[in-house]
């Protein structure tokens, strides 16, 4: 069987594209991309080490990750649409009237 | 080597490569439609990493909530905004390059910590009988994990309320009958 290494270096590759794309993207759509995307690599984690030390409970977190993941989508895409209707735009770098 | 010992490192390779070109692909693709589409085909090569690890009910799960409904959501968001016309403003150079490199960084110290923690050992091929097959999972949320399983429902609640107020029009009230006395409250602040 393949190296738990190599799922767990898998994982931390995904995780760090979604950071960079978090910081870099200014579209904030894309940015929530990114935001499933780390938390995808961490759901990976999750389930490597629950066959690695073969236990279930690593794979139920990761089926609450994916309904907390389902609540947040809603949430940040309504908030989405609500800035959308105050601003006209969803870039992220306009976003900044609570800047002093 | 051994074909038998080969072939799951094959399957491995294919599916890692895949996922990290679409993750790349949505971070580089300029049409906001094209790079959810990325994410799908990216969570559904991870849902089948799942499935190499012994997790069948939450491979699926992932492709039907996650590749699924929540992409839907997003794609469903982005035709309501018009989010493909978007024309994104550049990430500044000095930001990429050292974005590039600390993520670079961050992937090689993870790496050289899970090497030294790992080193080569590998997932163990044989589970238990009926591992991770949905009774089995069944039985372990209802019976440890009964009061988060609980309070997922609460959350669920929660982000459908907050879905529907926040989403609502404020200033068209449908069928509301609310006496007009917004000068009123406007001036004692």
């Amino acid at each position: 069987m393949v190296p738990v290494n190599y799922y767990l270096i898998l994982s931390a590759i995904l995780f760090s594209m979604g950071v960079i794309g978090v910081l870099l993207k200014s579209n904030a759509l894309v940015v929530f991309m990114s935001l499933e995307l780390m938390l995808n690599a961490a759901n990976l984690v999750f389930i490597t080490f629950a066959a690695y030390y073969q236990v279930l409970s690593g794979q139920l977190i990761v089926f609450f990750v994916m309904i907390v993941a389902a609540a947040e989508v809603a949430v940040g895409l309504a908030l989405l649409v609500a800035i959308f209707r105050n601003k006209k735009s969803v870039d992220v770098d306009q976003m900044s009237s609570l800047k002093g | 080597m051994n074909i038998n010992t080969f072939i799951p490192y094959l399957v491995f390779g294919v599916l890692a490569l895949v996922s990290i070109a679409t993750a790349a692909a949505m971070l580089i693709s300029r049409d906001t439609v094209y790079s959810a589409l990325f994410l799908v085909l990216n969570f559904a090569t991870v849902g089948v990493l799942y499935l190499t690890l012994g997790a069948p009910f939450i491979a699926l799960s992932q492709i039907a909530v996650y590749a699924g409904a929540i992409m839907v959501l997003f794609l469903f968001v982005i035709m309501l905004l018009g989010g493909e016309r978007f024309i994104p403003s550049k990430p500044r150079r000095s930001h990429l390059v050292l974005a590039g490199v600390l993520g670079i960084v961050f992937v090689v110290e993870l790496a050289l910590g899970y090497i030294v923690r790992y080193g080569n050992t590998s997932v163990p091929v044989v589970q238990g009988p009926g591992y991770a097959n949905p009774n089995m999972l069944g039985i372990e949320l209802f019976s440890n994990y009964a009061l988060p399983f609980e309070v997922t429902s609460l959350i669920l609640l929660a982000a459908l309320v907050g879905a529907i107020v926040l989403t609502r029009d404020g200033k068209k009230e449908v069928g509301s009958v609310e006496p007009e006395v917004p000068a009123e409250k406007e001036s004692t602040n």
